[in-house]
């Protein structure tokens, strides 16, 4: 039987996850798998992309509020002269986690929302290389948010909270700068979600280069995979590096190691080295996937091509190299030396040339385009706009003795505020709302949408706009207050009232997503179609939401935008004509015979060992034991719970706990190297039932 | 691709996956891996080499606790680990169950006489007086061979299971390419201490 189902879909076959009858649950012992994709408890052990994907936008929305409601207390703070608030000690907490929660807990799982969704459905495949391996990056990276955020309550309002800055420099960061527990939830959070990163890393990227459908050559992939790729090669190679920093720190911190430690010689320039070797890349990790984003917005809504392709992924990968030569023009002013310092501005300035490629490339991409203003276009030009301003002035850092200056100075602040969120989180907002109706299946309203983004970008204007005058005047960061003689006032001021309108616009964008909810469901839930906005990637090639198989039969490519050219045609008088419906052109995610693998309950056990081990390592090593028992066991589980298909999909997630184990600081990954080899033995088992 | 031996027929079985690049995922996944991995010794292999001079002058060194003649010996026993491994490789291909297990044994032995020697050398340092919090030396040294010695650790771990999977029967022909998989974790955990063992051990201190 298991052979003529095969035949019949003889097409599928050479997809990851070969299509066939569903095989029969037989448990092993107590390791049985979760069955059933309704419910709550679905989610919690799923292994689609889909819905993991979805998880990683809920969970970076959350972590949002949270880092958004620390910048209102920040701004509340400094709205006015000798402001008392929240005091000196608790503003160092505030606005050490609102920066280490906008950067590692917003932008960078709200990209990989982005990456996990739409990667696979991009490129063609079922879904990511390792289902489960997947399900656990999102895990682990939800316990060392959780965390860090919860550094903020124990023991206390902010006794504990992490309160370094977000860059944490040594010694400041020694016990006896730091006696609080705070630093070392810094330490032991970041790395957790360091692991997430690295696993996630891995994972895609053997998805990109390995399960592209048929016909998708490298350069037939979108912008939109290429800048997620290279992401993911900086993730590979950057995290390693910070979490050798995190390690030395945590020695230090927790077992009077000597790294950062002035009284036995050490040089604290190791930190700052280390930190931004992995934070310049970081910088790129953190806006690549907005690029990639806009770079698919963009041409959807100007009617054209994306002008100047291969420029395009040849800038994101110059981007990708470049961005490892130029940490140092963070520390203009650590007594690096003239030599130093002299390189490091050459190549700051020199990146801004492939940056600047994008922007032009954009632009001409609209020119004389037939211009669609819908929300997500109004979001990719906001960017293309708020991060040529962020751009500029980042270039004038590049010009070491007016950097000396800025350095510290609310310039900076006003600056990478332009660039993250002007570039990043309105892009990721943008394509919040592009893809929306993929995910969901409704399109969110858009008069609301356009209302929020006009309030998000006045008040995001009006915040950080000011903070260039304020910067120039010589208002340093960090700083809890400021004196009335100052001048500093009126611009904080304004600051303020902006920021309050910044959380307008995104209780708009939330209320939107609730109204356009509601309104869909009285409606009836009707159908928005495959492709709504009548766009150009392989994604909007299936109905929306996009099924748990994503594509019914495997997509032949033959060029670039390929849906788009299954849409039209040319007429004789070489005029562009439309020749299909996107109706015509989709499948309709009617193919119930694909055989997908089974939900697991392993990842996020295996994430709730590494959370008490995180918790064990700061607070009390026989709570690490019980999590490195919990660990350990979870990986058993992993291994010996049997493969859910004959064939093939039990092989997709063996193997890569390797990736976990070394980013691991208390060494504790080790048993899971084992499951690369002894998650073999189900396989084999069920193999030769079947076979 | 005739199958002509068990070898190539293990290796077309291999092919059937239809990846792109013509590498399996896990062997992709695993060389991802290691290119990460280099990062991460990169930074600790730095931070030994910015650090190990920054002790006092009455401080216990690198010269006072040095047995340059020991460490030869057991970096010798792991590189000779790299062979074995790649004889069990070879075997299981040839679909030698036997030689398989044995090589595999013969390399877990060869990798957990190198950690015997490491521990033996800590304990020997650690009584001449350098301690993990001594001085930067102590600390960059310890954390560096330390770490090392716990990527030897997990590829021990992963070398008796492969044992174990072989006698439970489950470690045929056809698995060949997971024993090259943890083969390529072994061969890069021994060229990373080739690097470490010159620079920390035979650079002029």
């Amino acid at each position: 039987m298991t052979v003529t189902d095969r035949t019949i879909t003889a097409p599928e076959e050479t997809l990851a996850l070969p299509a066939g009858p569903a095989v029969a649950h037989r448990p092993l012992g107590v390791f049985t798998r979760p069955q059933g994709s309704e419910g709550w408890t679905s989610w919690l052990f799923t292994v689609d992309h889909k819905r993991i994907g979805i998880m990683y936008g809920a969970a970076a929305m959350f972590f949002f509020l949270v880092g958004g409601a620390e910048a209102l207390f920040i701004r509340l703070q400094l709205a006015t002269p000798n402001g008392s608030v929240i005091g000196a000690g608790t503003y160092n907490g505030v606005f050490t986690m609102h920066g280490v929660t906008m950067v590692f807990l917003v932008i960078m799982p709200m990209a990989a929302a982005f990456a996990n969704y739409l990667l696979p459905l991009q490129v063609g495949a079922r879904d990511v290389a390792f289902p489960r391996l997947n399900a656990f990056s999102f895990w682990c990276f939800l316990a060392g948010g959780l965390l860090l955020v919860s550094s903020i309550f124990i023991g206390g309002w902010f006794q504990n909270a992490p309160d370094g800055g977000w860059f944490n420099y040594a010694p400041n960061s020694g016990l006896p700068f730091s006696p609080s527990k705070g630093i070392d939830f810094y330490a032991v959070g970041l790395q957790i979600t360091g692991i997430a990163s690295l696993v996630s890393s891995i994972n895609l990227i053997v998805t990109v280069l390995n399960m592209r459908t048929k016909g998708m050559s490298f350069f037939r992939m979108p912008v939109l995979t290429w800048m997620l790729l290279i992401t993911q090669f900086l993730l590979l190679f950057a995290i390693p590096v910070i979490t050798v920093a995190l390690f030395l720190l945590m020695f230090d911190r927790l077992w009077d190691a000597n790294f950062f430690n002035v009284e036995a010689g050490a040089d604290p320039l190791l930190w700052q080295h280390l930190f931004w070797i992995f934070g310049h890349p970081e910088v790129y990790i953190l806006i690549l996937p907005a690029f990639g984003i806009v770079s698919e917005i963009i041409p959807t809504f100007s009617r054209k091509p994306l002008f100047g392709y291969h420029f395009m992924v040849a800038s994101g990968i110059a981007i990708g190299f470049m961005g490892w030569g130029v940490w140092a023009h963070h520390m203009f002013t650590s007594g690096i030396g003239p030599l130093a310092v002299a390189a490091f501005s050459v190549s700051t300035m020199f990146i801004a040339v492939p940056t600047g490629v994008k922007i032009l490339n954009w632009l001409a991409t609209m020119y004389r385009g037939r211009l669609r203003f819908t929300t997500p276009m109004l979001y990719a030009v906001g960017v293309v706009s708020m991060f040529t301003i962020g751009g500029l002035s980042g270039v004038t850092h590049a010009i070491a003795p007016s950097d000396t200056q800025q350095t510290d100075t609310y310039y900076i602040v006003a600056h990478f505020h332009y660039v993250i969120f002007g570039g990043a989180l309105l892009g990721l907002f943008g394509g919040f709302h592009f893809w929306w109706p993929k995910a969901f299946g409704y399109k969110l309203n858009e008069a609301w949408g356009k209302a929020a983004f006009w309030i998000l970008l006045i008040g995001f204007n009006f915040t950080f706009g000011p903070m260039h005058i304020l910067g120039l005047q010589g208002m340093s960061r960090r700083i809890s207050t400021y004196r009335a003689d100052e001048g500093f006032a009126l611009w904080n001021m304004v600051a303020t009232i902006a920021a309050f309108v910044i959380a307008i616009g995104v209780a708009m964008f939330l209320w939107n997503i609730y109204a356009s909810t509601r309104k869909w469901q009285r409606a009836g839930r009707p159908d928005v179609g495959p492709d709504p906005w009548d766009a150009r990637g392989l994604e909007w090639m299936t109905a929306s939401p996009v099924p748990e198989h994503n594509f019914d039969s495997e997509i032949e490519v033959e060029r670039l935008d390929d849906f788009w050219h299954r849409k039209y045609g040319v007429d004789e008088n070489h005029r562009v004509v439309r020749t299909a419906t996107a109706e015509e052109v989709a499948h309709d995610g009617s193919n119930t015979k694909v055989h997908l693998p089974s939900p697991s309950y392993w990842p996020i056990v295996l994430g709730g060992g590494i959370l008490l081990v995180g918790y064990g390592l700061i607070y009390n090593l026989w709570l690490a034991a019980a999590g490195l028992v919990l660990l350990v066991g979870a990986i058993y589980g992993w291994i010996l719970e049997p493969a859910d298909d004959p064939d093939d999909a039990g092989h997709h997630d063996d193997h890569h706990d390797d990736g976990d184990d070394h980013g691991d600081p208390a060494g504790n990954g080790g048993p899971d190297g084992e499951s690369a080899s002894a998650a073999a033995p189900a396989d084999t088992e069920e193999a030769a039932t079947v076979g | 691709m005739a199958a002509e031996t068990p070898a190539t027929e293990a290796a077309a079985h291999a092919e059937e996956h239809h990846t792109s690049t013509g590498i399996s995922n896990e062997k992709l996944a695993m060389w991802v891996f290691l290119g990460s991995e280099c990062l991460l010794f990169g930074g600790l292999i730095s931070t030994y080499m910015f650090n190990k001079g920054r002790i006092g002058p009455n401080d216990i060194g690198p010269n006072d606790v040095f047995d340059i003649p020991f460490t030869s010996v057991s970096s010798f026993v792991l590189l000779m680990s790299s062979l074995t491994m790649v004889f069990a490789v070879s075997a299981v291909a040839r679909g030698d169950i036997r030689g398989n297990r044995i090589w595999l044994a013969t390399t877990a032995a060869l990798g957990a006489t190198f950690v015997a020697g490491q521990v033996y050398e800590f304990t020997a340092f650690y009584s001449e007086g350098l301690g993990f919090t001594t001085n930067l030396f102590g600390s960059a040294f310890y954390a560096l061979t330390g770490f090392h010695g716990a990527h030897v650790t997990i590829g021990i771990i992963m070398l008796m299971s492969l044992y174990v999977m072989s006698m439970r029967g489950n470690l045929g022909p056809e698995r060949a390419e997971t024993v090259e998989i943890i083969g390529l974790y072994w061969h890069f955990v021994d060229v990373v201490w080739i690097v470490i063992f010159t620079i920390v051990y035979l650079f002029p201190q």
